[in-house]
């Protein structure tokens, strides 16, 4: 087990660095160079004076060279500033993680209390007429596109209604007379529509997967033992059924987090909740690079270790998985 | 037959039995029986005629706005977010495009990107699949590192960020022309990162099959590795990625239609679902039904395709016919 998990971590490290040099690669390939811009700003700017300021700034080395030492700023914790902010990345990085942690975990949670009661009762009233109005429910879920769905709730709850704020984080200058509850209950108001979205996708595919879990189970030679044995029905259905219907389900729920975290990129932007997602769409656009690689480096490397958790759960949780 | 004598081999032993016993299927083809339990999944059916119906329009497109007179990409500035009329049935956009007529062309569009992303991931796909699984070793687990890893990042940021790629700076697409760069692009970018479900499930089919007597027939009467792989394996895996192909477009144009709206797909004036939505924010107070009906297109597209690949999932199963 412990080498199991050592051997994916590590695998974990050498695929973050892979990626890290894939993207800051990438990075130079996007329209756009600060420099460049900052010199057409400037009538005084000769291509010479340019040319000077790239060697000052060692844009003049290859590509692997300045990834390299990159890299090295970043192991001794220096992340860099910020082009349009004008502070470090940690300062601006931090924040934001915190927020989208809220949007992701909310969501995990309301997912989770909805999805597998649902999941469980339409597998076992399979068939009937509110087994087939969910899973028309479920389809539409996955297929909707998240943006979309953002903008219809926009639309119909800030708009319409006016029930709740269209976009945004907090109440802008509304510290001051506020206490902690009012607080609260301002960022829970901003929070509603952005975790509504999220959580409606995440709810259909897992209201599926548990579904079909569920029957596959079911069928089982050891459910027909336990109901030959005599068991009570309801013993069968949630100690020897929905027990073993859930070992997937774990794992579904461990990506589903990852899958959330990534997600949140388009939602966040659509309802422009600040989290990291917002922040590496943000800064891509604005040629702020450190801040894009940091932010998009911490969050694939969240959804990572999520996915790390999922397998090590799952070979945790079902002894018939080996760890090799 | 009538006699009780059966026929012998050369060693005595009665020979395997030509005809099937009788059966009320036997006259049936697999094909058959497929497309008899296709017909009984309403939905898939449904969605059939659904998607028959936009790809066709997606054909038509040209001859559709040629009857009408309207030409997709003509701004009229002074009738900006016109009403529902005889002239622009859904009415116009912020610089005065005919709404309709761009619907259209971006059902042209976002259908070909989709088809085409799918059919060209799931040949990638089947080649890594079954190459890893029949040679296993080394190539197996190179390949399927290289699966495992893309499947493990986080897709949405990633996609933004490959997206982001000024074409104009890369080799091979710095020779497509402007026009259509940023279709080229977006197909490129959806490929890479849309082919290792199949693989996974290609290389897990061949694993199974590849230890099966007419792979080993085939082995001994001389064929090589590739000729297995292309004559044997692909066309007995074929039935589980049909499945997953019709899964792939669904979500193809899902991401074609987010990355569209983030303004980092398909660059306008080409019209597609996703970039029609581009300045959706903007709009939802001044014109929301411009906002809505894009998106309830990408739903009902993605919502058959989505109904499609579970009907052919359970008609495609032989563990699942119901006989």
């Amino acid at each position: 087990m412990a080498a199991f998990i050592a051997r994916r971590l590590i695998q974990t490290v050498i695929l973050i660095l892979l990626l890290s040099f894939a993207s800051y690669w990438m990075m130079g390939l996007m329209p756009g160079d600060p420099l460049d811009v900052a010199c057409q700003a400037n009538p005084h700017c000769t291509p010479e004076n340019l040319e000077q300021m790239k060697k000052n700034l060692g844009l003049d080395q290859p590509i692997h060279v300045r990834y390299f030492q990159w890299l090295g700023d970043l192991m001794r914790g220096d992340l860099g500033y910020s082009r349009t902010y004008r502070l470090p990345v940690t300062e601006i990085l931090g924040p934001r993680l915190v927020n989208t942690l809220y949007l992701s975990g909310i969501s995990l949670l309301l997912s989770l209390i909805i999805a597998i009661p649902l999941g469980v009762y339409t597998s076992l009233r399979q068939n009937s007429k509110i087994d087939y109005t969910l899973n028309m429910f479920a389809f539409a879920g996955i297929s909707v596109p998240s943006f979309w769905l953002a903008l219809m709730l926009i639309i119909t709850f800030a708009v319409k209604l006016n029930w709740l704020p269209a976009s945004g984080t907090e109440t802008i200058g509304g510290d001051g007379m506020m206490n902690s509850f009012e607080i609260a209950l301002d960022r829970i108001r901003y929070l509603i529509l952005p975790v509504t979205t999220l959580s409606l996708l995440t709810i259909a595919s897992w209201v599926r997967y548990t579904r079909a879990k569920m029957l596959e189970t079911m069928r089982n030679d050891y459910i027909r033992t336990a109901r030959a044995k005599g068991l009570s029905e309801s013993r069968v259905i949630y100690r020897h059924g929905l027990r073993n219907a859930l070992i997937p389900v774990v794992t579904v729920v461990a990506l589903g987090f990852s899958g959330l975290f990534s997600g949140a990129v388009i939602t966040e932007t659509v309802f422009a909740y600040q989290g990291a997602g917002k922040l590496i769409f943000d800064s891509i656009f604005a040629n702020d690079y450190n801040v894009a690689m940091c932010s998009f480096i911490v969050t694939s490397l969240c959804v990572m270790l999520m996915n790390l958790v999922a397998d090590v759960l799952y070979a945790y949780l079902d002894p018939r998985i080996s760890y090799h | 037959m009538s006699t009780t004598e059966k026929p012998l081999s050369p060693h005595g032993i009665p020979a395997a039995q030509e005809t099937p016993p009788a059966d009320i299927h036997a006259h049936k083809s697999m094909f058959q029986l497929a497309i008899g339990q296709l017909m009984e999944h309403r939905m898939a059916v449904v969605s059939l005629v659904v998607i028959c119906f936009f790809v066709l329009v997606a054909l038509g497109a040209n001859l559709i706005a040629n009857s009408l007179g309207i030409d997709p990409e003509a701004q009229d500035i002074l009738n900006r977010y016109g009403p529902w009329s005889a002239e622009h049935w859904l009415g116009t956009d912020e610089v005065g495009r005919d709404v309709f007529v761009r619907l259209i062309f971006g059902t042209r569009i976002s259908l070909m990107v989709a088809f085409v992303v799918a059919i060209a991931s799931t040949m990638i796909g089947i080649a890594v699949g079954a190459l890893a699984g029949y040679y296993g070793g080394v190539v197996d687990m190179l390949l399927m590192r290289l699966t495992d890893s893309l499947l493990a990042l986080p897709t949405i940021p990633i996609l933004i960020i490959v997206a982001s790629i000024d074409p104009a700076r890369v080799p091979f697409l710095d020779t497509v022309s402007a026009e259509n760069v940023s279709i080229v692009k977006m197909i490129f970018v959806l490929m890479i990162f849309s082919w290792m479900v199949q693989a996974r499930l290609v290389r897990g089919e061949v694993l199974a099959i590849k230890e099966q007597e007419y792979v080993l027939a085939a082995k001994t009467s001389g064929m090589n590795g590739m000729q297995i792989i292309l004559k044997e394996l692909i066309p007995n895996v074929i039935t589980p990625v049909i499945v997953s192909v019709t899964l792939g477009i669904g979500s193809s144009i899902l991401f074609e239609a987010a990355l569209s709206f983030l303004g980092l797909g398909i660059q306008p004036p080409t019209p597609s679902w996703g970039n029609m939505l581009n300045n959706a924010q903007e709009i939802v107070y001044s014109a929301p039904l411009l906002a809505v009906i894009p998106g309830l297109l990408i739903l009902i597209i993605t919502m058959s395709f989505n109904f499609l690949g579970d009907g052919l999932q359970d008609a495609l199963d032989p563990k699942a016919i119901r006989r």
